[in-house]
């Protein structure tokens, strides 16, 4: 029973992971651009959540009618003002210019916040639980699942049923000929990261509600979403949700073997997996 | 007296070093269709990248209705009701048939042509219009890219060699197809190494040789001499 437990308790979290990867594999899939900053905007959404909260008295969840827009605005903002300028045929301007991001926003967060760590409370939603068959499950783990199916669902129904999600796939097909279409890439470069930061934003508050976080967590988060990006296979957001579960699997049933182990038998699996399956599980076939 | 559409004034274009174009003069006539040859590398398809914008030119270079657009985008060029069936197709191949279809009509001009008027012309698209483009034949590729353009209802429609790589049916089909398609009200550039198709569907050709003008005259009274001599530059 133990063993399901974690399990479960795996699939859940990789929820969270999904959402952490799944703004990277949007960004990524359009535009061609390995946003190393990703973390830290995941870090900055948690911390404008907490003074969302802190300023108003509302709840977390509540307050993503805050941050997501916010984050959204700084989406299209830093995508037509600065990472637009980095595209091009070579990959090495934008993983430098967000690696300075990186660091700018770690060190801002610092300078604003201090390095003490913070949390967001949800009140009793923390605590509450569902008994499922046996098991005791987390309501804010379900919350978190639920949502992360949800907004890798709209993330897809954008992407094959919308006029907006046909200029995203036109442009990452070939950006010349999208804008023979009319079609103004920068813009749409500008919608595509506004969308990867609202999910970012959600992302930010519901891993403030899990767990506590200070301005220097944005790494590791980068790095699971990488991860749950890879297993899945580029390009494929459900893989991405794939690729978040056996993270998240591998690391509870990891620290069910030994607590120390939760964080390694994450990195472990993955690496396998890259090792047998280097391009994920379930690769977009290229065309 | 028809106005004048399109002017490439003195149209220069480099690929860095590499100069591609010398002082280019050219006129389109509002609803006439213009034949463009001259030989591999002459120049023809910086040509058409250039006046849709996918190549940036000096501002006065070429002139669109009276306005200078030598520098805009090609989104821009776009909504000024300019269209680009480019060489080799270049469908977007995650897109279904009909996607590419509608991403050319996203530029919301209106106009003669629509999804059904599309596939009335080319019923085979309507067949296939949820497979992946990359699945159809050269031919019904090449209906899709003369298709998406349409979609924008441009006033002038450039063409660079739509008979490129095609079986000779499909070739006839499309240039049965092609008055049609024209006789919209739209003016037409059309870029063509077959010089016999060319001058069939044309009132006007211009021949490029090395980055220039090397002949221009009408269709029907241009000689087969007059033609080579552009061609190959034999003097
Ligand atoms: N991207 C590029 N970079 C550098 N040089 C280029 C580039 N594209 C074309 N050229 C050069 O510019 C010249 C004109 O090429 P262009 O493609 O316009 O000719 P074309 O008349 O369309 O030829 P074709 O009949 O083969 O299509 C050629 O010498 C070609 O090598
Ligand atoms: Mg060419």
């Amino acid at each position: 029973m133990e063993w399901i437990n974690a399990l479960v308790q795996g699939i859940l979290l990789g929820g969270l992971y999904a959402l952490f990867a799944a703004g990277l594999s949007l960004i990524f899939g359009v535009m061609r651009l390995v946003n190393i900053a990703h973390g830290d905007l995941i870090v900055l959404a948690a911390f404008l959540g907490l003074t969302v909260t802190t300023a108003t008295g509302m709840h977390p969840l509540l307050a993503l009618i805050v941050v997501v827009p916010l984050m959204a605005g700084l989406g299209y903002a830093l995508q037509r003002g600065l990472l637009n300028q980095t595209l091009g045929d070579d990959i090495l301007p934008p993983l430098l210019v967000t690696f300075g991001l990186s660091v700018i926003l770690q060190n801002g967060l610092l300078e604003i916040y201090s390095a003490d760590p913070q949390k967001l409370s949800a009140g009793g939603l923390e605590t509450a639980s569902l008994p499922v068959g046996g098991l005791s499950l987390g309501v804010l783990p379900l919350l978190t699942f639920a949502i992360a199916v949800l907004v890798i669902w709209g993330l897809q129904w954008t992407f094959y049923h919308t006029s907006l999600g046909r200029s995203f796939r036109a442009v990452s097909d070939n950006q010349d000929i999208a804008q023979l279409m009319g079609i103004n890439r920068r813009h749409v470069f500008g919608l595509a990261m506004a969308l990867a930061l609202a999910v970012t934003a959600v992302a930010g508050i519901l891993l403030g509600i899990r767990t506590s976080f200070d301005p220097s967590v944005g790494g590791g988060r980068l790095i699971f979403g990488f991860e749950a990006v890879i297993i899945g296979g580029l390009g494929n957001l459900w893989g991405t949700l794939a690729g978040g579960v056996i993270l998240g699997v591998a690391q509870t049933i990891g620290a069910k073997i030994d607590p120390g182990w939760q964080i390694l038998a994450g990195h472990i699996v993955f690496l396998l997996i890259l090792a047998v399956r280097p391009n994920g599980l379930f690769p977009r076939i290229a065309a | 007296m028809p106005d004048t559409i399109l002017e490439l004034r003195g149209l220069d274009a480099h690929y860095g070093d590499f100069q591609a174009l010398y002082g280019i003069d050219m006129q389109v006539t509002e609803g006439e269709v213009l034949a463009i040859i001259g030989s591999n590398g002459a120049g023809k398809t910086t040509m058409m990248r250039s006046i849709s914008g996918l190549l940036s030119n000096r501002r006065d270079q070429i002139r669109y209705r009276g306005g200078a657009i030598g520098n805009l985008r090609a989104d821009e060029v776009a909504h000024k009701g300019i269209a680009l069936v480019p060489e080799g197709r270049q469908l977007f191949p995650s897109l279904s048939v009909e996607e590419n279809l509608l991403i050319g009509g996203q530029v919301g001009r209106q106009g003669h042509w629509n999804l059904r008027r599309l596939y009335d012309l080319f019923p085979i698209l309507e067949e296939r219009r949820n497979v992946p483009s990359t699945s159809l034949s050269g031919g019904q590729q090449q209906m899709v890219a003369i298709g998406r353009a349409l979609m924008s209802n441009p006033d002038l429609i450039l063409f660079d060699e739509i008979s490129l790589g095609l079986a000779p049916v499909i070739i006839k089909d499309i240039y049965t197809a092609l008055p049609g398609i024209i006789g919209q009200g739209m003016s037409a550039v059309i870029v063509e190494q077959d010089i016999s198709k060319a001058l069939s569907v044309s009132s006007r050709v211009y021949c490029l040789q090395e980055g220039r003008v090397s002949l221009e005259g009408a269709s029907d009274t241009v000689s087969r001499e007059d033609i080579s001599r552009a061609y190959f530059g034999i003097d």
